[in-house]
């Protein structure tokens, strides 16, 4: 019965990777997601905090984890691994921590995950290109994580409550 | 509803952190005199924002095209995909930058007094 549980949870675990993969690839694809530099739903973010909610945060850490890296190694190169790995740890780091407190619902965990996203690949680029003039783009980033991750929580709000197990 | 409200007040909070942001930038904004380009956190050259000029940073496989006119900077070509630092726009307070990840290219603009304006306290 045990074994059966596992293998059930390593097939979801593997299907949301693959998920999560296939959103960013759409978003990647199609520039109309990206008005702005920086500016983008982050629809994989909804895969994150489905996973976060209902397997767990070491396996939803992996989510995370796992789509930056196979993103990087199929469409991008280690900048851009970098740009998205600080985003991906600061964003999943501050959701792990709001879900614990319990006092938010999966879209006010997922506005501070979107907001941090940008904040960390703000601070990567800060360090990366050394130039402080990023800061002027704060607000703009600030205003556009909050509503990108506001949508992608809302939206796993909703899954979590329609799929049952 | 206690999350509902709970998730207001953060969303409220970051708003608010945004526009103090924003004031802040705006209201500490001044001209630049210079236009400052670095490549790769190299710097790549530094032209004087009152001389219209244009500069191709770059080889042929990954360039931008920065132009310098009338007192503002703004890039018009780009080797990359997304052509997002042509969109950016046109830049002329100090400490504004455009940037292009792709090829790691920054214009920044930076100040100092300018030419003139020493010619004229002077």
């Amino acid at each position: 019965m045990k074994k059966r549980l596992a293998a059930g949870r390593l097939a979801a675990f593997g299907l949301l990777v693959s998920l999560a993969i296939v959103l960013s690839y759409v978003e990647y694809l199609i520039p109309f997601f990206q008005p702005a530099p920086g500016i983008k739903p982050g629809l994989a973010n909804v895969v994150v905090i489905f996973a976060l909610y209902r397997l767990g945060s070491a396996q939803a850490a992996a989510v995370s984890l796992l789509r930056v890296i196979l993103m990087a190694v199929l469409f991008g190169n280690a900048f851009a691994l970098m740009y998205s790995l600080s985003g991906a740890v600061l964003s999943f780091g501050v959701m792990l921590l709001l879900k614990r407190a319990g006092v938010f619902s999966p879209a006010g965990v997922g506005a501070a995950g979107g907001v941090c996203h940008n904040i960390g690949q703000l601070l990567c680029a800060l360090v990366l290109l050394e130039t402080g003039g990023l800061i002027y783009y704060l607000p703009v980033l600030l205003l556009s994580g909050t509503a990108a991750g506001l949508v992608t929580g809302t939206v796993a709000g909703v899954l979590l409550k329609r799929i049952q197990n | 509803m206690r999350k509902r409200r709970n998730d207001m007040i953060l969303i409220a909070l970051i708003g608010f952190a945004a526009a103090l942001i924003a004031l802040g930038a705006y209201l500490l904004r001044h001209e630049g005199a210079y236009v400052l380009v670095t490549v790769n956190g190299e710097v790549y050259g530094k032209y004087a924002l009152d001389t219209d000029m244009q500069l191709r940073v770059g080889n042929d496989g990954a360039y931008n095209l920065l132009v310098i006119e009338s007192g503002s900077a703004y890039i018009r070509e780009a080797s990359c995909r997304n052509q997002l630092c042509v969109h950016q726009g046109r830049i002329s307070h100090e400490g504004r930058s455009l940037v292009c990840l792709p090829n790691r290219v920054v214009v920044e603009i930076v100040g100092g007094e300018r030419q003139e304006v020493d010619a004229v306290a002077g």
